[in-house]
């Protein structure tokens, strides 16, 4: 009876010469979860943009004499980049549907669709910079465009390191097929995507049609 | 009897980690082909109402259509987080939604903090003439 009493009492656990064992191996083990820190890295992500769109909202108005959203912005343009950021929003979502049903084939044909939408993007921002740089509207022409440019920048940077990302999972998908890491994989991309166009959520509303609006 | 009962739990503990494991690699929440329609559909419009208002020049008022844009950006955002980022209060045992919460409310001190202290301070800046700018010191 005192013996089961002191059992109780006693860690749960005790090493093979008699001293208790304070760290359980295995027993407790944590499942690792690759999704949980990969959302605590968008969440940083997030406060990234947080920070910029803060700048260019104290900034935003201050054109040093220059030029201003409403000669600048070209809605039109926004409007059709924004439709290819929402297209391979969708796309990406198909190839996890595909996923979910084990169809390589189909998963690669969506994540090649969802590539090139992406491509269409970054295409059609390259052209609005290079445009604007090209009227004398360059970054350094006003704290206005400083903090377009890095905003918009920063985004379009994420989106073509998720191109990349997406062409090396690409590959790997072909070379190994949907392995339980891949898909792992697969859905870290598919956070990182949906991820980057909430954030041109932001970027539509608050720097294009707003400044439209100015 | 201890020992029986450490046996017991071992007994337990494999099964019980097989369900955690079957349960954990499609730990990202599937959607279905519905809900990405569901949500690519209301993005559509949640989009194409803000751009028609401020392209079409609706509303006589700027200040209105800011508002109302602005409404349609945090529907959205909510839709995105729903249907394509399949957030719930539930996922990861809730700490998702914890790491929301959390950099939602840094957000919000950074963006409105700035604009606040940042607007103010414009405002009570001493006036200048454009005479009095080019003789700074």
């Amino acid at each position: 009876m005192a013996s089961s009493a002191s059992h109780h009492h006693a860690p749960p656990t005790v090493n093979a010469d008699g001293t208790p064992a304070f760290l359980v191996m295995g027993e407790h083990h944590v499942e690792p979860s690759t999704m949980l820190g990969f959302w605590l890295y968008l969440m940083s992500d997030c406060l990234v943009f947080a920070v910029l769109f803060a700048m260019y909202g104290v900034v935003g108005a201050n054109y040093a004499a220059g030029p201003g959203p409403k000669e600048l912005f070209d809605l039109p343009l926004v409007a059709v980049n924004t439709s290819m950021l929402l297209f391979s929003s969708i796309t990406y979502g198909f190839a996890m549907l595909e996923m979910a049903k084990g169809r390589k084939g189909a998963v690669l044909g969506w994540l090649a669709i969802t590539g090139l939408f992406g491509a269409a993007f970054i295409g059609l921002e390259l052209y609005e910079f290079h445009h604007l740089i090209h009227e004398g509207a360059g970054p350094q022409r006003s704290a206005f465009l400083s903090a377009f440019f890095t905003l918009v920048g920063t985004h379009g940077l994420h989106v073509t390191f998720g191109i990349i990302w997406l062409i090396t999972l690409m590959v790997q998908v072909t070379q190994r097929g949907l392995t339980p890491e891949n898909q792992r994989r697969l859905n870290c991309l598919s956070l990182f995507w949906h991820f980057l166009d909430v954030v041109w959520i932001g970027v539509f509303t608050f720097v294009y049609l707003m400044g439209a609006l100015r | 009897m201890s020992a029986a009962h450490h046996d017991h739990a071992n007994g337990v503990e494999p099964h019980v980690h097989s369900h955690d494991h079957g349960h954990d690699h499609g730990d990202a929440p599937h959607g279905s082909f519905k809900s990405y329609m569901i949500g690519f559909v209301l993005s559509v419009i949640l989009t194409a109402i803000p751009f028609w208002l401020v392209m079409g020049e609706v509303l006589p008022n700027p200040k209105t259509t800011t508002l109302i844009i602005l409404a349609f950006g945090a529907v959205q955002v909510l839709v995105h987080m729903v249907y394509f980022l399949h957030m719930n209060t539930s996922s990861e045992g809730g700490w998702n939604m914890l790491a929301l919460i959390f950099t939602l409310v840094l957000v919000v001190i950074t963006f409105s903090g700035s604009l606040w202290v940042m607007y103010h301070m414009n405002v009570n800046m001493m006036p200048m003439s454009p005479h009095e700018m080019r003789n700074v010191p």
